[in-house]
């Protein structure tokens, strides 16, 4: 079955919208539209995190999953499903403040008060998740909200406060009212024609790929992360919008002996843990990765199809070997990922095609692995270099065995080293080694300069962090606690 | 001043951890800001179209598409402004639109008036421009290469520094590039215009000089100011961006909206925000600074180059200032200061939290430490060394005497308290051991002047209405951007009747109000504000204490007004019944309130004067770890002391110093703005311009007020606040040179520029390895 319009759950009743611009944002929604001004905007492109709203949606053990968003990127069709909660629903009936608020009051976290809408916002999911007051997690949390006024001391402080400690009665009545409300939208494909284009969201990957058939022009989108700016930054016309995270099956992640499969709309949060199992040393990147509304937005699949040079999770993808399957109507075919980039803004992926899943191999427990961010600013930035390394090491003859050295940043698509990897095959795991491998990736890359960062910077670092490796190997902790 | 005696009331709010009088307006997205405010019905949304590149003539500016695109009202150039074409505030140098060539890469054109703000951001790119790009100077080298300055470069002089250069026991000479800044306010650019009755227009805006923009806006509509009324609630932060950013685009939308008749909306999108407006200075700074063989400075010639960019704006006050502060805490014997203000085709920059002060700082603290360096001591050694003096070694290099100087106790204050000695000397061992990671530690001082240079503008109004039931309304020319100010003033004024801070209604600033106000700026607002609401106050308290006597019969000269009563010690009559016979008498319950600072004067020519009431001061000790292989690094820990004199509000004062320190941090470290070689700016979005987060304030982190008073009479003995901590955060650039150093052979110091971004930071490392 096919709704017109779309349904969500909007201060205790269920809304339905239709005939809106495929490309209106919720954020535009809900200043201009319902006049609701609490939410601000700060740059329009998911950086600041002043519009971050909460999106609760049931989850399978009848519970509630609440997940902090950038309502500035975040498209009005993606909330079909989904309660909408805003900076202007915490407080009581009676105005008193949520504990949130009060204790951003009680710590003097806010100052100009514009980005703290934002801030309490992500504070209250971070309250929901019941994640713990330990710093690192905290400054994880607040990671896509910026702040100019109070140097985030006091904000903390207030995370601190309020960590572990239940909702008020109001706010728990609320969701006790949202529940039911949530579980009786009952979810069907959406297809919503405005005046000024489609939104279209199929139900199914079957119902993804049948459209994708039909209409091959489609724009697709996921979280947003990249699609939300052409519309709020490059004011692209797109007629057409196909949102692939409307497709229940299609954000599944699954872990067999073989595989971990990714789908191709899971979301960073819905995916990372499992690769984190056997990946561990990916975590930082992963944290580092944007800030918690875009790791609860964007997607793997997301990240690879959009085919930027800069994205951080294909390096690491491509090092540890993952392979790429692509769907078009019924016919799927894998390919390895690194084959997947062909040049800058150039994909192997053909009309009417999307990303179904990734196939990530599981762990080779004899394999080092080592995945480096190196960017301007520790958190939420967008790496100049993104290293990641797996050498295989023959226990008995020290010798390298196999390498998968993958990077971002450093040329027009992510890439393997394959200079440096053939400097390293075959020889002893050796600071000597190494540096012949680190020479050789003057033969692999041409990095460029821009504004992240400069060309002998990219190919000293990339170098550099190949010794990281050997020294982290050898036990000895090289890196900064703040950037490894 | 009779001060302190009210502060004993139960009533009193005055030095008291106040939370900000819209905090919960604030968290509970009620705080109302400009783009919040009920579009009037009809409004229209504006957009400017940016000139693609600059600098050059415009060839053609075929705005026919933009007239054609769907929603478009109406598109205005130069042509459409009546009266003077120009927003410079201080020179007339800045047109609102250009008319025959363009300065800069960025400048507004026109500007499309639509039906929706997206109509009106998507026909503003539809605009064909042709611009006969000529070759433009965009850095400070190309600058002074080409010769290309403002006016001729500044002195500021004494003594013969030639010679006593010549002839002192060492001599260290050096340069340092520091960045600019991005303001980063998290509420951009903004304003509401809304045609009244005739020629009347009413603006709400989001300025921190609400006269100017009044007075920019009348002049370009060719109207009388009274005409044109700037409202101000509150501001999403300004950090001086805000000072004179505002004015054009808020002019540009009272242009559309007289033109139009209709309400018009401006609000800046982000990307167009940050390459439009001005920034913090970029600087070069020079030294030669001759030394005994302690390290005691004999003489110091310093030269300072910035980029200020097409048009004066507010380059002038702000390169003095720099030179102003090329001595931060420290006593030049003989001194040279000159001061290149380079014209360059880029954005004109502007005021930013500290004004030039932290530039020039940032080049004697580099000195210190490359002083340090040359003779094997401990940096610390030399600046305390260095420090002026009390009674003695105290005049500036502008002939002020510094009279309330509390740097080498504060110093030392903090030096113990922060454990600096042992702490240095585990880090040199750290750095002995091979590792591949550095530490490092500094402690930097802080002495920056309080007063606007411009003596002028050191004037301050206030108003405050008594009503029937005793409410206050207060009101003054200080706007509010999260600073604290207004719960400041309120707190002062509340004391002031003996009121709980409740009963005092803070209001918009308003141009209506109070006339000719300055800009709130140079961290004086509480100082100038706070004194004129006091006075407004003193004048309604007297009304009200004839008030009393006429009633009670009392004949004592002493009426005290406290915990909502007033008294004179035997009869007690509670505020509100005062104010009532007040009004059935016929008395007036409203009054004004005015202040300036006194004892200041400056001569800008001459380089010499009292610019500065008094002192504020400061310091911080920083400790950084670096990574060798990539650069990237952390600040372990802080320590910070700082001067308010005595606290108006503890809370207020110690959001602005963590506040200041990090953002100054960001200065220093991450935030980069980065321009191509044809002087576009490539960092014109936060994905690009990285200002600090939640994860760069250091986990250590320590902030303690200096047990202090000011001795000038300021308002409760407190001092300013809002600039000065910005410069604490010199210590971390400090520190990583020491870090960097540990990777050197001894005696040797990296030439590290600001910001200290990791790929500066691994190719200081390269040069210590080089050596």
């Amino acid at each position: 079955m096919t709704r017109s319009a779309i349904r969500f759950v909007h201060r205790g009743a269920v809304t339905t919208l239709d005939g809106f611009a495929p490309t209106r944002t919720v954020l535009e929604y809900l200043r201009e539209d319902l006049h609701l001004t609490g939410t601000k905007e700060g740059c329009a492109e998911g950086d600041c995190g002043a519009c971050t709203v909460i999106l609760g949606r049931p989850a399978d053990d009848g519970t509630l999953r609440f997940e902090a968003m950038n309502a500035c990127i975040l498209f009005v069709g993606s909330l079909d499903g989904a309660w909408l909660i805003t900076v202007e629903d915490l407080a009581g009936p009676d105005g008193t403040l949520h504990p949130v608020q009060q204790a951003m009051v009680d710590h003097h976290g806010s100052q100009c008060g514009f980005c703290t809408p934002g801030f309490v916002m992500t504070l209250a999911a971070y309250q929901l998740a019941g994640a713990e007051a330990e710093i690192g997690t905290i400054n994880s949390w607040l990671a896509g909200n910026l702040c100019r006024c109070t140097g985030y001391g006091p904000i903390q402080q207030a995370a601190r406060e309020v960590a572990g400690t239940d909702q008020p009665s109001w706010f728990a009545q609320q969701i006790d009212r949202a529940l039911p409300l949530l579980q009786g939208l009952v979810r069907d494909t959406v297809d919503v024609a405005g005046a000024n284009g489609r939104f279209f969201a199929p139900e199914s990957t079957d119902g993804l790929a049948d459209h994708l058939e039909g209409y091959p022009d489609a724009t697709l989108v996921a979280g947003a992360t990249d699609v939300g700016l052409w519309a709020t930054k490059q004011l692209r016309d797109l007629p057409h919008l196909v949102n692939v995270k409307s497709a229940r099956d299609l954000a599944e992640v699954t872990v067999t002996d073989a595989m971990i499969e990714i789908r191709g709309a899971a979301t960073y949060t819905d995916a990372v843990p499992a690769i984190l199992a056997d990946y561990p040393e990916a975590e930082t990147m992963f944290d580092r990765l944007g800030g918690v509304q875009v790791r609860n937005a964007g997607t793997i699949g997301g990240n690879i199809a959009n085919g930027s040079p800069i994205g951080d999770s294909p390096p690491f993808l491509i090092a540890a070997g993952a392979r790429l399957r692509l769907r078009r109507g019924d016919a799927r075919r894998e390919l390895a990922l690194e084959d997947f980039f062909i040049a800058y803004g150039k994909q192997d992926l053909r009309p009417g095609e999307f990303v179904e899943a990734v196939l990530l191999p599981r762990r080779n427990p004899d394999t080092l692995f080592g995945v480096y961010k190196i960017s301007k600013r520790r958190d939420q930035d967008i790496s100049s270099v993104l290293a990641a390394l797996a050498i295989t090491v023959d226990g008995s003859s020290g010798l390298c065995t196999d390498a998968r050295l993958a990077f971002g940043g450093m040329a027009g698509t992510p890439a393997l080293a394959r200079h440096a990897t053939t400097a390293l095959i075959g020889q002893p795991w050796t600071l000597a080694s190494i540096r012949q491998a680190k020479s050789a990736l003057a033969e692999d890359f041409a990095p460029l300069t821009d504004h992240r960062a400069a060309a002998w910077y990219r190919l000293e670092v990339a170098g550099n962090v190949l010794e990281r490796l050997y020294w982290q190997h050898q036990g000895d902790n090289v890196a900064t606690a703040a950037h490894a | 001043m009779p001060d302190d005696t009210t502060i004993a009331a139960k009533t009193a709010s005055v030095r008291r951890p106040l939370a900000h009088d819209s905090a919960a307006g604030h968290v509970s997205g009620l705080a109302r800001y400009v783009d919040d405010i009920p579009e009037p019905p009809a409004t229209l949304h504006a957009c400017p179209g940016l000139s693609p590149a600059g600098p050059g003539a415009i060839r053609a500016l075929d705005l026919a598409p933009v007239r054609a695109a769907p929603g478009v009202v109406a598109v205005l150039t130069a042509e459409d402004v009546p009266g003077e074409n120009n927003v410079g505030p201080v020179v007339h140098d800045e047109p609102v639109f250009p008319e025959r060539s363009v300065d800069f890469a960025g400048q507004p054109l026109f500007l499309v008036v639509a039906e929706d703000r997206m109509a009106a951001r998507m026909a503003a790119r539809l605009a064909q421009v042709e611009i006969e790009a000529a070759d433009g100077i965009y850095t400070v080298d190309k600058a002074l290469e080409a010769g290309l300055e403002l006016h001729p470069p500044t002195k500021m002089a004494r003594g013969d520094v030639e010679s006593v250069l010549a002839t002192a026991a060492d001599r260290i000479e050096g340069e340092i590039r520091i960045g600019g800044q991005d303001h980063f306010y998290l509420e951009g650019q903004v304003s509401l215009a809304v045609p009244q009755e005739g020629d009347d227009l009413t603006i709400y805006c989001s300025t921190q000089h609400p006269s100017e923009v009044q007075m920019l806006v009348a002049h370009a509509l060719d109207v009388p100011i009274v005409a044109v009324t700037v409202e101000v609630r509150r501001m999403g932060g300004g950090f001086g961006g805000k000072e004179t950013q505002a004015a054009p685009f808020a002019v540009m939308a009272a242009l559309a909206a007289s033109k139009l008749r209709r309400p018009v909306k401006l609000r800046l999108d982000r990307d167009d925000d940050m390459i439009a407006t001005g920034k913090r200075h970029d600087f070069l700074g020079r030294y030669s600074i001759g030394v005994d063989d302690q390290g005691l400075i004999q003489a110091a010639d310093i030269t300072l180059a910035s980029r200020c960019g097409f048009s004066h704006d507010l380059s002038r006050p702000i390169n003095d200032r720099a030179m102003a502060h090329s001595d931060n805490a420290y006593f030049l014997p003989a001194v040279r200061i000159t001061s290149h203000r380079c014209k360059t085709h880029t954005v004109s920059n502007t005021a930013f939290r500290g004004f030039g002060g932290p530039q020039g700082m940032m080049v004697i603290e580099r000195a210190m430490d490359a002083i340090a360096a040359k003779l094997g001591k401990d940096p610390l050694t030399i600046r305390r060394r260095n420090l002026y003096g009390i009674g003695e070694r105290n005049l500036t290099p502008y002939d002020m005497t510094v009279e309330d100087n509390v740097a080498p106790a504060l110093v030392d204050q903090l030096a113990a308290e922060a454990n600096y000695a042992d702490r240095r000397a585990e880090i040199v061992a750290f750095n002995r051991n091979g590792r591949l990671t550095k530490r490092g530690i500094a402690l930097t001082p802080v002495k920056f002047g309080i007063s606007f240079t411009n003596t002028f503008l050191n004037q301050a109004g206030a108003l405050i209405h008594i009503y029937r039931d005793g409410s206050i309304h207060l009101n003054h020319g200080g706007t509010e951007m999260g600073q604290g100010l207004f719960i400041k003033v309120a707190q002062i004024v509340a004391d002031e009747f003996g009121l709980p801070l409740d009963r005092v209604r803070i209001t918009a600033t308003r141009t209506d109000k109070v006339p000719n106000t300055s800009a709130t700026a140079a961290s004086a607002g509480t100082d100038l504000n706070g004194r004129a609401a006091q006075e407004a106050a003193r004048t309604l308290k007297a009304r009200l204490s004839d008030m009393f006597r006429r009633h009670t019969g009392s004949k004592s000269n002493i009426i005290r007004f406290a915990d909502g009563e007033i008294t004179d010690g035997h009869l007690t009559l509670p505020f509100f019944q005062v104010v009532s016979l007040a009004y059935f008498d016929r008395v007036s319950l409203s009054a004004t309130g005015y202040y300036r600072t006194p004892k200041i004067k400056w001569d800008p020519e001459a380089g010499k004067g009292r610019p500065f009431l008094y002192f504020g001061y400061g310091a911080s000790v920083s400790e950084v770890e670096i990574d060798t292989l990539t650069g990237e690094y952390e600040v372990r820990a802080v320590d910070i002391l700082h001067d308010v004199g005595r606290s108006l509000n503890p809370a207020v004062d110690l959001g602005q110093i963590e506040g200041g320190f990090i953002q100054g941090m960001g200065w220093l470290t991450c935030e980069e703005l980065v321009f191509d070689d044809r002087g576009n700016l490539k960092t014109h979005a936060p994905s690009t311009y990285k200002i600090p987060c939640a994860g760069d304030r250091p986990e250590r982190f320590s902030i303690r007020l200096f047990d202090n008073e000011n001795k000038e009479g300021n308002l409760y003995q407190s001092k300013a606040v809002g600039e000065p901590p910005l410069m604490l955060a010199i210590s971390v650039h400090s520190a990583l040179c020491h870090a960097i150093s540990g990777a050197g052979p001894d005696r040797w110091w990296p030439n590290l520029d600001a910001p200290a971004t990791p790929e500066r930071v691994l190719r200081a490392l390269t040069e210590a390895k080089a050596q």
